[in-house]
């Protein structure tokens, strides 16, 4: 009894040993985890270097400049050029895209989710959607530049069109499919037996979508928009093409707001950051940390939304 | 609904008030409306370009389509060019792009502990939300002189290479999110049918995890590839402007995108010069093409993923 129960005891050593892959322990598999971790941090890595560069660069031009450089209009002498006009232009293009892309998207996506029926016409929209999502922004520009812009020359605009109303639309229209999208999970979400007990005491379909349906999807639809609209905010190609002046113009009043010339915070970034000289690259990196704190301001915002109201069905 | 209650008593209806109904079916129209705003937004996109690209064609003489470089202004229309820095930039950018995300992803899926997620996701999805200009002042100040000048003295300030770089560095998180997502859709009990035959955790997700999602691993590439052509300010910014044709990545140079926005920034010129103009479109409607056929191949792939368990 004794030899057999010594020599188990080994042979569950020798397999324990053989399992674990003998004294070497699992190299490779020590070394891919390793890999894959690296790689996970390549992305944090390049995070955390265009902070500090951006900041480094910025922090002087703070420094010396303080608010006013919040508030100076555009200029072509890099010690009084300010971001006055782009924090104006960014705001209102935000205000306009939020006006046009929520009430369309939530609508679209209402039809879509509690009122078509799974017809051909209904997949075929669905599908029209999903391929706008990824159209390129750039493309969304020329849409803009031929639709609105002509729009906007057409019903009398002196600037030729090219004002931030068009501006805006040409945004609206960028983002409009993923507010669908993000508004469409919303209502997938919400469980079909708050609809059934509406029906059941005789609400009608727009009752139930609008006291039972809407209330319970809020949080992940309003996420969504905002989500959106922090896109809309860092979109520059869209805005070029479709008039968003590079350089500078005089002239930042509310009279011309919406006929005017005008810019935006990502278009200052992209003519700036052109230019040569390292003076006009300090005031590109300090409209950035303008830009990113508006936009990591909406996100925080939105997943803030989310994790207070997520709710488990 | 009516005709299915013949047990009513008569008289009596289950319809509602017909100002009820009458709301209903106006709400619906509505929201109908609305819904083929986004159908019309596609006419319009295709009609724009095609309609403009189509009179580029007409008004320059085909041959100017070739030539020795992208010179809008005098009248030399080499697509080849931009195609070629579309694709140095594409490609440099999924070299990148495909091992870190798909190693995150497979980190994220197979390794990460649920608080490590928790941390290092929203971490991807803020550098996801990062505005593409602000990755093109990245690799302009920082791609370029810090790397890419140590190691090639020839780096022009812009460069094709820097731009693919950043390119790709902003298409990490969308293959890492995609391709994390295939891979947490694989049922647990292939896991635990690889464990129990005694496989380690490294054989099971390349052998058994990997291959189950690789539908959606390609989807993942495909998506990103398409975004990786679409993407505009990063190489507007990085790279310069397309001049002639070249194909070292070192040399200033611009792609389809970037082309189309530097046409529309360089000055007004472009405005009364009709066929600079409409190259524009001609470029659009080339962009818009290569993108669909893209996005149309990775979505029947993400379905393919999603029927298999």
């Amino acid at each position: 009894m004794s030899t057999i129960g010594s020599s188990s005891t080994t042979t569950t050593a020798s397999v324990r040993a053989t399992l674990a892959g003998g004294r070497r322990g699992d190299l490779p598999g020590t070394v891919f985890q390793v890999l894959l971790l690296g790689s996970l941090l390549f992305s944090l890595a390049v995070l955390a270097i265009l902070v500090a560069d951006v900041l480094g660069r910025a922090i002087p031009v703070f420094a010396e400049r303080g608010l006013g450089f919040l508030t100076s209009p555009l200029s072509s002498n890099p010690a009084k050029a300010g971001v006055g006009q782009g924090i104006i232009g960014t705001a209102v293009l935000g205000g306009i895209v939020a006006l046009l892309a929520f009430p369309f998207g939530l609508m679209t996506a209402v039809y879509l989710e509690e009122y078509a029926g799974d017809t051909k016409i209904t997949r075929f929209i669905q599908i029209n959607i999903r391929n706008l999502a990824g159209v390129p922004s750039v493309v969304y520009g020329l849409l803009g530049l031929s639709v609105f812009v002509a729009f906007m020359s057409a019903i009398g605009d002196t600037g030729s069109g090219r004002n931030i109303i068009a501006g805006g639309m040409t945004l609206a229209v960028l983002v409009l499919p993923i507010v669908i999208i993000t508004a469409i999970e919303a209502l997938r979400a919400v469980p079909n037996t708050i609809r059934e007990a509406g029906y059941g005491v005789g609400a009608s379909r727009w009752e139930v979508t609008r006291m039972l349906v809407l209330p319970s999807a809020a949080p992940g639809i309003l996420t969504g928009t905002v989500l959106a609209l922090s896109r809309a905010l860092g979109e520059t190609a869209p805005l070029i093409l479709a008039g968003a002046v590079l350089g500078s113009f005089s002239g930042l009043n509310l009279s011309t707001l919406f006929s005017g010339s005008y810019t935006a915070l990502p278009v200052i970034v992209y003519d700036w950051s052109r230019k040569p000289g390292d003076a006009f690259r300090a005031d590109a990196a300090a409209a950035i940390v303008v830009l990113l704190v508006i936009t990591l301001v909406a996100n925080g915002i939105a997943i803030l939304l989310r994790n207070r109201y997520e709710r488990a069905w | 609904m009516a005709q299915a209650s013949p047990a009513l008593p008569p008289g009596i209806s289950l319809r509602g008030s017909a100002a009820r109904r009458r709301r209903e079916t106006i709400v619906r129209a509505v929201f109908l409306g609305a819904a083929l705003t986004t159908v019309v937004i596609s006419l319009f996109i295709i009609e724009t370009v095609l309609v403009e690209a189509i009179g580029f064609l007409a008004q320059i003489d085909l041959s100017q389509l070739i030539g020795i470089g992208w010179f809008p202004r005098r009248g030399i229309f080499d697509v080849a060019t931009l195609v070629i820095g579309t694709l140095i930039v594409t490609v440099i950018a999924m070299l990148i792009a495909t091992p870190v995300g798909l190693a995150s992803a497979i980190y994220l899926s197979e390794y990460a502990t649920p608080r490590v997620r928790r941390t290092v996701k929203p971490i991807l999805e803020v550098l996801a939300g990062i505005p593409s200009v602000v990755l093109g002042f990245f690799a302009l100040t920082v791609i370029t002189p810090g790397l890419l000048k140590p190691l090639f003295e020839d780096a022009n300030a812009f460069n094709l290479a820097a731009a693919g770089i950043a390119v790709g560095i902003l298409s990490v998180p969308l293959v890492a999110s995609v391709a994390e997502d295939a891979m947490r859709a694989v049922p647990r009990n292939l896991r635990e049918a690889s464990y129990g035959l005694g496989a380690r955790k490294i054989t099971t997700s390349l052998q058994v995890v990997f291959p189950a999602a690789v539908s959606g691993i390609v989807a993942a590439l495909i998506l990103a590839t398409s975004r990786a052509i679409g993407e505009t300010m990063v190489v507007a910014v990085a790279a310069g402007a397309p001049q002639a044709r070249t194909l070292n990545p070192l040399d200033p140079g611009g792609t389809m995108t970037s082309a189309m926005v530097l046409l529309a920034s360089g000055s007004d010129q472009v405005t009364g010069n009709t066929a600079a103009f409409q190259s524009l479109f001609f470029i659009g409607l080339l962009l818009f093409i290569v993108t669909l056929v893209l996005n149309v191949l990775g979505d029947a792939f993400v379905r393919r993923a999603r029927q298999r368990y």
